[in-house]
């Protein structure tokens, strides 16, 4: 069968007029070298002349094993017909020193300039959140002067995004969180007989820290990813630019509605996950502790001073905010490609869930100093 | 070597190098194919134009096997590639490259790797060194400076994109080469330089080109017969002359329109 692939193969030969010469057979093709690239290394110089009027077929891989080869041993080549002649030609043409990778720097220097650069990152990263706060500060006032101007629809429609819709995974996450609590509690506390704490336990834990930070954990991955998401595809597809043409602030019609419906979700989410925590810690201790649901939450509003609530509801719309500025600052700095969008979303959840933790810290100390123990 | 079945293609093939016959596609309701016949020869540059939402990619699609038509045969160096698996098929697919419509350059790569991709996939035994040799001299043969070699697909203009992608669809020195939509988004100059580029490698290596294309001036500076998809069907092929002397309002609005008579008038 003609056209079949004949893995190529050479033999070395002496001529009559004293030169060494290499014969070639088969195919000189991608699919039949084999390993003739690695025994024609070993040649070197002893080589004066290249025969290939054998060769059935060959292609541009052929040709440069060829071309290779009589560029290194400085021999001539014979016998090639016009096809063979013509891509020796062209890939011979081509022959230039190139790299394959762009050469690795010194790793020293790599180590400082990526440290170096990390922290510039971090620190244009904060400074450009502050001035983003304060350009949607800016808007906000401007919006207070001239109410008219302020997109109801779109914030309502934010509220449900962010709000309502977001209700049914926040209180799964909230009721078993709360089991968890109760059954953990239980568990250590039954030890030295003081099973009953594990009421004040469910109770502050959830309204005073939990609650709220787990829901701005949730949110930041299912609405701050959104934002960053969201304005970034606008971006890259020149719709926030179309709209500064137009005369519309991108701040005042994309960031406001987010950045409200975060501040003013947040609290009622928060609120909503500890009640329903409490509601789950409830459910284990009268099956597990035989605690009453009546007796239960008598001792949750014993045990559980007004301030814990407090304290809950304030910290929310700090970290609504949050969220809402690092989903749209991000999304704000997407440029070039889609690749971009993912990376800065990735940013903007990292981000706004540490800034949350740091100032849920903060928040700990603060309100301890002032004694809402 | 009888004993070889009709898997190991042949070189010397003489029939068409692609033929479909009765390809039928659909997604959901809409039909986009229905019918479809079409012969490509060997050693031409077939260029395949229509209107917007013909069928032209789809078409492409199927020939490589993306996309699985409901209906017909094709035929590719007179092997059949309907139901059968990717490793039944790799002897063919190794005797084609594709250049996508953005490149699809593997963006973790520089341009030689991208290049050095498919030969280490299909050719794993070849020696490291030569193989990089071949990755090197693909990119240059491709029209581009030694210097695009290490760089990273984000670091090329467009029209380096497309050459870096030629030159990763040449890796494995094909005989049929599909372009699809290889002009579009580049200034007149570089589209006018990526025309010449086909037409040399195709001369040189000897191809058989399926070129999918929206540009007129392609069509007239390189293409040596056109197929024009229309009607969910392929209504002809032939030279432009050809096709001009058919009465189909698609095709002589296309041709005769302002711009179709603009790029005839620069490419004869």
């Amino acid at each position: 069968m003609a056209g079949m692939t004949v893995p190529s193969d050479f033999v070395e030969e002496m001529t009559e007029d004293g030169v060494t010469s290499l014969r070639f057979s088969g195919d000189l093709s991608i699919a039949a070298v084999g390993d003739l690239p690695e025994r024609l290394s070993d040649y070197g110089e002893h080589v004066q002349r290249l025969d290939i009027s054998e060769v059935d077929y060959i292609d541009t891989v052929g040709a440069w094993l060829i071309h290779r080869t009589a560029r290194d041993s400085g021999a001539e080549i014979v016998g090639a017909d016009n096809e063979a002649e013509r891509l020796i030609a062209a890939v011979s043409g081509v022959d230039q020193p190139a790299e394959v990778r762009p050469d690795p720097p010194n790793p020293v220097v790599r180590v400082l300039s990526e440290v170096g650069e990390a922290t510039t990152i971090a620190l244009t990263t904060l400074a450009g959140l502050v001035g983003f706060f304060g350009s949607v500060m800016v808007s906000m006032g401007s919006l207070l002067r001239h109410p008219g101007r302020i997109r109801w629809n779109a914030v309502i429609q934010r509220f449900d995004v962010v709000g309502v819709r977001s209700l049914g995974i926040i209180g799964l996450m909230s009721f078993l969180i709360g089991l968890v609590i109760a059954q953990q509690g239980a568990v250590q506390l039954r030890q030295f007989g003081a099973e009953v704490f594990t009421v004040n336990l469910v109770g502050r834990l959830t309204l005073r820290e939990l609650g709220v930070l787990m829901t701005a954990i949730m949110v930041a991955g299912r609405s701050g990813s959104a934002f960053a998401a969201q304005i970034g595809t606008m971006k890259l597809t020149e719709e926030i630019d179309a709209m500064r043409t137009i005369g519309v602030s991108p701040v005042e019609a994309l960031v406001l509605p987010r950045f409200l419906a975060a501040v003013f979700m947040l609290p009622l989410l928060g609120f909503f996950a500890s009640v329903v925590a409490i509601i789950g810690g409830g459910l284990l201790s009268w099956v597990e502790l035989d605690i009453p649901p009546a007796t239960f939450f008598a001792r949750i509003r014993e045990v559980v001073p007004l301030t814990d609530v407090y304290v809950g509801l304030a910290k929310a719309p700090v970290f609504g905010a949050i969220i809402a500025i690092c989903g749209c600052y991000q999304g704000m700095q997407v440029e070039g490609n889609a690749e971009e969008v993912g990376k800065r979303t990735t940013a903007a959840v990292v981000q706004a869930i540490f800034l949350v933790i740091v100032l849920d810290a903060f928040f700990a100390v603060f309100f301890s100093w002032i004694g809402w123990n | 070597m009888a004993e070889d079945d009709s898997m190991v293609s042949e070189r010397d093939f003489d029939g068409p190098v692609i033929c479909v016959k009765g390809l039928r596609n659909s997604f959901g309701d809409q039909v986009v194919h229905e019918h479809l016949d079409l012969d490509v020869r060997k050693g031409e540059i077939l260029g395949v134009v229509g209107g917007s939402g013909t069928g032209k990619s789809v078409l492409m699609r199927s020939i490589i096997g993306l996309q699985t038509p409901d209906e017909g045969a094709i035929e590719v160096f007179g092997e059949s590639l309907l139901g059968r698996s990717e490793a039944e098929t790799i002897d063919v697919r190794k005797r084609w490259g594709v250049l996508f419509q953005g490149g699809a350059l593997f963006s973790t790569l520089t341009v030689a790797e991208n290049v050095m991709v498919p030969i280490r996939e299909f050719y794993p035994k070849m020696d490291r060194d030569f193989r990089r040799e071949v990755a090197k001299y693909k990119v240059c043969l491709s029209g581009l400076p030694p210097e695009a070699s290490p760089k990273y697909p984000s670091e090329l203009s467009g029209g380096m994109r497309k050459r870096a992608g030629i030159a990763r669809a040449l890796a494995l020195d094909p005989e049929l080469l599909f372009l699809d939509e290889p002009t579009a988004g580049l200034d007149p100059i570089g589209a006018a330089a990526f025309d010449n580029l086909t037409r040399e490698l195709q001369q040189t290596l000897g191809l058989t080109v399926f070129l999918i294309t929206h540009d007129l001036d392609t069509l007239h500076a390189i293409c040596d017969r056109v197929a024009v998809l229309a009607d969910k069907q392929v209504i002809a092929v032939g030279t432009i002359p050809e096709l001009l002397a058919l009465d189909h309002p698609w095709i002589q609005e296309y041709f005769n329109g302002p711009r179709g008579r603009m790029a005839a008038g620069q490419g004869s």
